[in-house]
C-alpha cells in the first residue's frame, strides 16, 4: 500500500486552532486551490506582525487569480471558507462547509507544515476522491 | 491606414457596448442551469437571464434526485435561490420546452439559449422480459420516493416479496438499496415523500442484491456512499471473497485511480469484517459481481410479473488504455426476486429541431456550442445555441461537476460574443422575458415565478413541521399549482 501523502485538506475543515498546539511556530504558509478564482492565501508569521493576541486572530492574505491581495484578520478556529465569505471573497462552497461536496479544498504547499497536521479523516478523503485538481503533493 | 484602424476600433466597441441587453434563456433549473445563470450574470453585467423548467418547482435533481437522507448535499439550493433572486434573473416554472414553447420560438425571443434540461429517460438493458411488471428503472423509483409529480403513480409493489435485485452498482443503485434497507424510523424525519414512507413501512423486502457485470475494482460508486451503506445499523453484508481476487490489469486500474483503489479497499474490508451468516430476521445486502442479466424471468403464478433474473457469469477483457469490459462465459444461474430496479444509467430526451446523438444520448457539441448535426463537422454550429450539464456531457458526475461544465459553456459563449460570432443576433433587440410571458399568457400556460415557488416552499416546510420533517413535499401538479396561486 502506498504511503503517498496528499497535501490536500478541506478548507472548510481546516481549523486554525490546530496551530496553537504546535509549540515551534504560530505561523502557517499555505495556499488554497480554487480553480475558478485562483485564490491563494498566506498567513504571515504571527509573532512578528499582525497577529492580534487579545482578539485571537491571525492575519491571512487571499491572493486572487489576477494577483490582487486581500489581507484580512481571521479568528483562530474559523475555517478558510467561512473567513472568505465573511469578507466577501468569492469561494465556491456548495455544501456550505458540511463536508458533503468537493467544491473547496486546500493545498498545503509546505511539506513540513503538512506533516504537523493530523491525517485526513476517512470522510475528508472520500470527498477528496472527487475534488477537481487533486494532486499527489 | 489610420482611418481603417479607427473604424475597426469603433466596430469592436460598438459590438461590445451594444445598447441591447443580452437576453439569455436557460432551459432547466438544476445545477447546470443555475451555475450557468450565475456565471452569465457575473460575466456579462448587462445581461438578463430567464430560467424555465417544466416543473412548477426548481432545482432539478437536487430536489428530485438527491436522497432524502442526504440533506447536506441539498445546501447548494441556498446558493441557487440567491441567483434566482438577482434582479436580472427570473425563474419561470411549469413552462415546458416543446409543449409550452418551442425551441425555435425561444431562439426568436432571446439572443442566446442554453439547454440544461438533463436526462429524464433511461438506458435500456435490452433483454427479454424487460416490460414485466415489477421491473422498474431506478430513476422512476427515485422520483417516486422523492415526490416528483411524474413519479407518484409508480406504486411499486414492496409487499409481494422479500428480495429486491438492483442492476448496477453506482451511487444511484446504492441510494435505492439504502432507502429499501434503512430503518423507516430514520427515514420518517427526512423529506421523503409520504406515500413512499408508508409503502416502505409496509414493505416486506429484507434482502437486496446489487448486481454488477464487472468486479469490485470497476464498481462505479464512490467511497462516501459505499461507506454509508456498509454502515447501516444491523445490516448483514455479503461479498464473495473469491470476487475480490485481482488481476494485474486490476492492479493497473487501481494504480491510476484513487477512487477505485479506495472502493476496492472498502469492499475487501467489508467482506471479512462481519459474521459469515445473517442472524434471524436481519436485513441483508449482497454485492454480486461478474454477473450480467440475460433475461427477466416471468412468474408462473402471476402472469406478467417478474419472478427473478437469469444471470450470465462474466469475465473481464482488456480493450486497451487500461479499460476492461465484461464478456459472457456461457454459465448461467437464476436469482429470484419480486422487484427489479435497473440502475444502469440515465439518458437524455431529444426535442424537435434539436440535433441529437442517439448513440451517446447527448446533444452534439464542442465545449458547449451545439453542432448543427452529428457529422462531426466541427465548424458548423447552431448560432446562439449552447448546452450544459448532462445534456452536454452525458449523465455522469456530481453536482460540482456542473460548476466546471458551466464555466466551459459560458467561456464559449463569451468568446463568441467577443469575436462577434453572435453579432447577427446581438445587433438586434430581443423581446426576451416580456415576449415569452406574452406568448405563454396567450396559450393559458400557468407560469410559476420564483415568488410563487417561495409560497410552495413555505407551505411544504409548514406541513413538514407538523410531522417532524424538514418539509412535506407536495407531489401533484394540481397541489403545487394551487399553492403557487394564480399570477
Amino acid at each position: 500500500m502506498s504511503r503517498s501523502r496528499y497535501t490536500q485538506r478541506h478548507c472548510c475543515q481546516y481549523q486554525w486552532s490546530t496551530l496553537e498546539l504546535l509549540p515551534e511556530t504560530r505561523a502557517f504558509q499555505g495556499s488554497i486551490f480554487q480553480k475558478h478564482h485562483g485564490f491563494s492565501t498566506s498567513a504571515s508569521d504571527g509573532a512578528s506582525a499582525g497577529a492580534d493576541e487579545e482578539k485571537g486572530t491571525i492575519p491571512v492574505t487571499f491572493v486572487s487569480k489576477d494577483g490582487e491581495e486581500i489581507p484580512i484578520q481571521v479568528p483562530i478556529g474559523m475555517s478558510m471558507l467561512e473567513a472568505a465569505h465573511e469578507n466577501d471573497i468569492e469561494l465556491e462552497g456548495a455544501c456550505e462547509g458540511l463536508l458533503a461536496c468537493s467544491t473547496c479544498h486546500v493545498i498545503v504547499m509546505d511539506m513540513e507544515y503538512y506533516n504537523k497536521l493530523e491525517d485526513p479523516a476517512d470522510e475528508e478523503n472520500d470527498m477528496l476522491d472527487l475534488a477537481f485538481g487533486l494532486t499527489e503533493t | 491606414m489610420a482611418i481603417f484602424r479607427a473604424r475597426r476600433v469603433l466596430w469592436r466597441s460598438f459590438s461590445t457596448i451594444s445598447s441591447h441587453p443580452l437576453r439569455v434563456c436557460i432551459v432547466g433549473s438544476g445545477p447546470a442551469g443555475f451555475y450557468t445563470a450565475e456565471k452569465i450574470l457575473k460575466t456579462h453585467q448587462g445581461s438578463q437571464v430567464d430560467i424555465i423548467d417544466r416543473l412548477p418547482t426548481p432545482y432539478g435533481l437536487v430536489r428530485s434526485g438527491v436522497a432524502p437522507d442526504h440533506p447536506e448535499t441539498k445546501n447548494v439550493i441556498n446558493q441557487f435561490s440567491r441567483v434566482a433572486q438577482n434582479g436580472r434573473c427570473s425563474f419561470f416554472g411549469n413552462v415546458a420546452l416543446g409543449s409550452s414553447i418551442s425551441l425555435v420560438e425561444l431562439q426568436e425571443l432571446y439572443h442566446v439559449v442554453v439547454l440544461a434540461y438533463g436526462a429524464e429517460s433511461d438506458r435500456v438493458v435490452g433483454i427479454p422480459g424487460e416490460d414485466l411488471k415489477g421491473v422498474h428503472s431506478a430513476r422512476e423509483f427515485v422520483w417516486w420516493y422523492n415526490g416528483h409529480p411524474d413519479g407518484r403513480n409508480l406504486d411499486p409493489d414492496l409487499k409481494n416479496t422479500d428480495t429486491a435485485v438492483i442492476l448496477g452498482q453506482g451511487n444511484v443503485a446504492l441510494d435505492v438499496a439504502r432507502i429499501l434497507l434503512r430503518p423507516t424510523s430514520e427515514l420518517a424525519i427526512t423529506d421523503i415523500a409520504s406515500h413512499a414512507l408508508t409503502a416502505l413501512e409496509q414493505s416486506s423486502i429484507r434482502k437486496v442484491y446489487l448486481v454488477g457485470r464487472r468486479g469490485p475494482v470497476q464498481a462505479a460508486c464512490t467511497a462516501k456512499e459505499l461507506r454509508e451503506v456498509l454502515g447501516i445499523k444491523d445490516l448483514y453484508i455479503h461479498i464473495k471473497e473469491t470476487d475480490l481476487k485481482i488481476t494485474p490489469a486490476d492492479e493497473e486500474e487501481m494504480k491510476n485511480s484513487r477512487i477505485h483503489r479506495r472502493i476496492y479497499e472498502l469492499l475487501s474490508k467489508a467482506a471479512t469484517a462481519g459474521p459469515s451468516q445473517p442472524s434471524s430476521g436481519q436485513r441483508e445486502l449482497h454485492f454480486v459481481f461478474f454477473r450480467q442479466p440475460d433475461r427477466f424471468l416471468e412468474s408462473y403464478d402471476k402472469k406478467g410479473y417478474v419472478s427473478g433474473v437469469h444471470l450470465e457469469k462474466t469475465g473481464l477483457k482488456g480493450i486497451g488504455s487500461g479499460k476492461q469490459i465484461a464478456i459472457g462465459t456461457g454459465q448461467f444461474e437464476n436469482l429470484s426476486c419480486g422487484i427489479v430496479l435497473k440502475s444502469i444509467g440515465y439518458k437524455s430526451v431529444p426535442v424537435d429541431d434539436l440535433p441529437f446523438d442517439n448513440q451517446k444520448g447527448v446533444v452534439p457539441n464542442v465545449k458547449g456550442r451545439v453542432l448543427s448535426d452529428n457529422s462531426g463537422d466541427p465548424t458548423s454550429f447552431e448560432n446562439g445555441l449552447y448546452v450544459c450539464g448532462w445534456l452536454k456531457r452525458g449523465p455522469t458526475g456530481i453536482i460540482a461537476t456542473n460548476l466546471y461544465c458551466a464555466e466551459e459553456t459560458v467561456a464559449s459563449l463569451s468568446e463568441d460574443l467577443e469575436l462577434g460570432v453572435l453579432a447577427s443576433t446581438t445587433r438586434l433587440p430581443k423581446l426576451g422575458r416580456d415576449g415569452l410571458l406574452q406568448i405563454l399568457d396567450n396559450r393559458n400556460v400557468r407560469v410559476v415565478p420564483f415568488s410563487a415557488w417561495e409560497r410552495i416552499d413555505k407551505e411544504e416546510k409548514r406541513l413538514g413541521s407538523l410531522r417532524n420533517k424538514p418539509r412535506e413535499k407536495l407531489t401533484s401538479r394540481e397541489e403545487l399549482l394551487k399553492v403557487a396561486g394564480s399570477e
